[in-house]
């Protein structure tokens, strides 16, 4: 009797602990969002009072008319939408190329060029020998840099492969005997049928490319090319950026209810609100897609 | 077999293969200028030959000690603190019964990882401001002494370690929650007959079913012990905490590129890139010994 006692307090004490560290988890990753979000429409005194934390005081939007009177923020907004999407299309295309071809289990030297792409994984030539090759091909503060290098994701393309493979051999057969060439079957039959895993790797690459600063950081120079990312850095973490001081500077002292932090807290929130926006929608995708990664993969 | 229809699949993978050699293979033959004084002006194949005199300037550099010590401490600390974080995780989430909540805990917790490394230090320091920071104004309201955390080397690991943990939980819970998902219910019924509650259980069946799935990441882990999260690193770096903060890939960054010094920068990250595919191919040995899984 006392063994069943025990081991039901156990089981409680588990499911307490569970709901306590879940609750503390939430609320770990939601406060900094709440926070800033917060201050990004506070006012002036309460924010130099300290007395923001968890909702607005002051409410007012001059911290985001402020972005837009930044020299750079809404320029590098467009400049990331043209490199994101690009980017994809491109990246996309070659990894439904590459993954569609090698799911041909006949196809000669397949095991040789999949060993080749499966390598890179493990081994590179490293920063320096790729920065020297893309300054070589010209591409240097040029937004083919940000595209072209370093396209495929090798662990896309096999999830992507791995995918393909599950389509039943008569599917193409009956096409084949129709008279139908590969590029007809992929594009009429293949990616039809495929939409999930291609919008869902068309997902990480998505992701991947509007948040990355770094590859921005090495190639490019001119801030007028610059994406949201660099920006954000010289305005959030290196604290180098000269227009925000220029724009505190002019603003009228009195009459503008913004700071630095509120115009920074503005801004944070800009960047996230895009990919927050279509979250919702695509979190089924996307968890569905490293699902199949990680189990096939 | 059809080889002379297979052209089309070729024609798909010419640009698919020339991406690869192109962007992969080539830096790989361009890796020889860490044996070079490499010059601009001669370029790659034209730069004299040095042997191995970019290695030792790195080995000898008063730099070389702190740079490992502080990669070695923080890839350590992150595998000891971050890689049991998704597993406790998973384990967690399973027990909760309450389906919403389990659902809205999935949702929020999924949201770092879009946002970008940017953000993330960018929200971090507006916390940890000393002037303002939510950090501090909640220290105040406990009558603590603000801290300057960005101010010095001592809050450094602690601040990229949580960060990192903050970033990746969820996205790394993802596989083992799919996994736990996929055993065998029948398993749990036959323990419940046998008198197992849900501690047991868990303790039983699902970390039992966990340890292939654990296995292999924690090979793979390994494999990138040098490599993760360096960018967010390079952002959280500053002057004041370099002492801590200088890592392999950050020191190459800022050796090889932005000092220019391209023979240099090429020798540490071969050293770097090396000591990765070694760690990978000896992690697997180790996995097969143990018996059940392996990479490859």
């Amino acid at each position: 009797m006392g063994r069943i006692r025990k081991m039901a307090k156990d089981d409680l004490l588990l499911q307490i602990f569970a709901y306590m560290l879940l609750i503390a988890m939430i609320i770990v990753f939601l406060f900094p969002i709440i926070n800033v979000i917060s201050l990004s429409f506070s006012g002036r005194q309460y924010v130099e009072r300290r007395d923001v934390l968890l909702w607005p005081l002051g409410f007012n939007l001059d911290s985001y008319r402020m972005i837009f009177e930044h020299q750079y923020v809404i320029g590098s907004f467009f400049n990331s939408v043209i490199y994101t999407f690009v980017g994809t299309l491109y990246s996309l295309t070659l990894t439904v190329f590459g993954a569609y071809a090698l799911a041909h289990k006949r196809l000669r030297f397949r095991s040789l060029i999949t060993l080749l792409i499966a390598f890179t994984m493990l081994f590179s030539g490293g920063l320096i020998p790729t920065f020297l090759l893309v300054r070589d091909l010209g591409f240097l503060d040029k937004m083919w840099a940000l595209i072209i290098p370093l396209a495929i994701s090798p662990w896309n393309l096999i999830v992507m492969r791995t995918v393909f493979q599950q389509n039943p051999d008569s599917l193409e057969e009956s096409a084949k005997i129709d008279g139908a060439g590969y590029f007809r079957i992929l594009f009429r039959i293949i990616i039809p049928i495929s939409l999930p895993v291609i919008a869902t790797i068309g997902l990480f690459y998505t992701v991947d490319k509007w948040n990355d600063f770094f590859n921005a950081l090495v190639y490019l120079s001119t801030k007028s090319k610059f994406p949201l990312q660099l920006i954000a850095r010289e305005i959030l973490v290196t604290f180098s950026d000269q227009s925000l001081n220029r724009i505190v500077n002019a603003a009228d002292a009195d009459r503008m209810n913004f700071t630095p932090m509120t115009f920074r807290a503005a801004l944070i929130v800009i960047s996230i609100t895009p990919l927050m926006l279509v979250y919702p929608f695509l979190q089924k995708y996307f968890v569905k897609g490293v699902m199949i990664g990680a189990i096939k993969g | 077999m059809d080889l002379s229809n297979d052209k089309g699949l070729y024609l798909m993978l010419i640009p698919v293969i020339l991406n690869f050699i192109i962007f992969h293979y080539i830096p790989m033959y361009g890796l020889q200028i860490a044996f070079k004084r490499y010059n601009i002006v001669l370029g790659i194949d034209e730069s004299p030959w040095i042997g191995l005199t970019n290695f030792m300037n790195f080995f000898k550099s008063y730099n070389f000690v702190m740079v490992v010590r502080n990669t070695l401490t923080i890839s350590l600390l992150l595998i000891i603190f971050g890689f049991p974080m998704p597993i406790i995780f998973a384990l967690l989430l399973n027990e909760i019964k309450h389906k919403l909540f389990k659902r809205f805990t999935q949702t929020v917790s999924y949201v770092p990882h879009f946002i970008s490394s940017v953000i993330v230090v960018g929200m971090l320091l507006q916390l940890l401001s000393p002037s303002g920071g939510a950090l501090n104004i909640i220290r105040s309201l406990f009558g603590l002494p603000e801290v300057y955390y960005m101010g010095s080397s001592e809050y450094f690991r602690t601040i990229y370690v949580i960060m990192s943990i903050w970033r990746s939980t969820v996205f790394g819970a993802i596989i083992y929650i799919a996994t736990i998902t996929s055993i065998d219910p029948e398993m749990y019924e036959s323990a419940v007959i046998d008198g197992a509650n849900r501690v047991k259980s868990m303790i039983h069946i699902t970390l039992p079913n966990l340890l292939p799935t654990i296995t292999i990441l924690f090979i793979l882990r390994l494999g990138n012990i040098l490599n993760i999260g360096w960018q967010e690193l390079l952002l959280l770096q500053n002057p004041l905490n370099r002492q801590v903060s200088e890592v392999i890939q950050t020191f190459v960054y800022r050796r090889g590129l932005i000092d220019a010094d391209f023979g240099f920068g090429a020798a540490v990250g071969m050293v770097n890139s090396l000591v990765g595919l070694l760690m990978v191919i000896g992690a697997n040995e180790v996995a097969k010994r143990v018996g059940e899984t392996r990479l490859f």
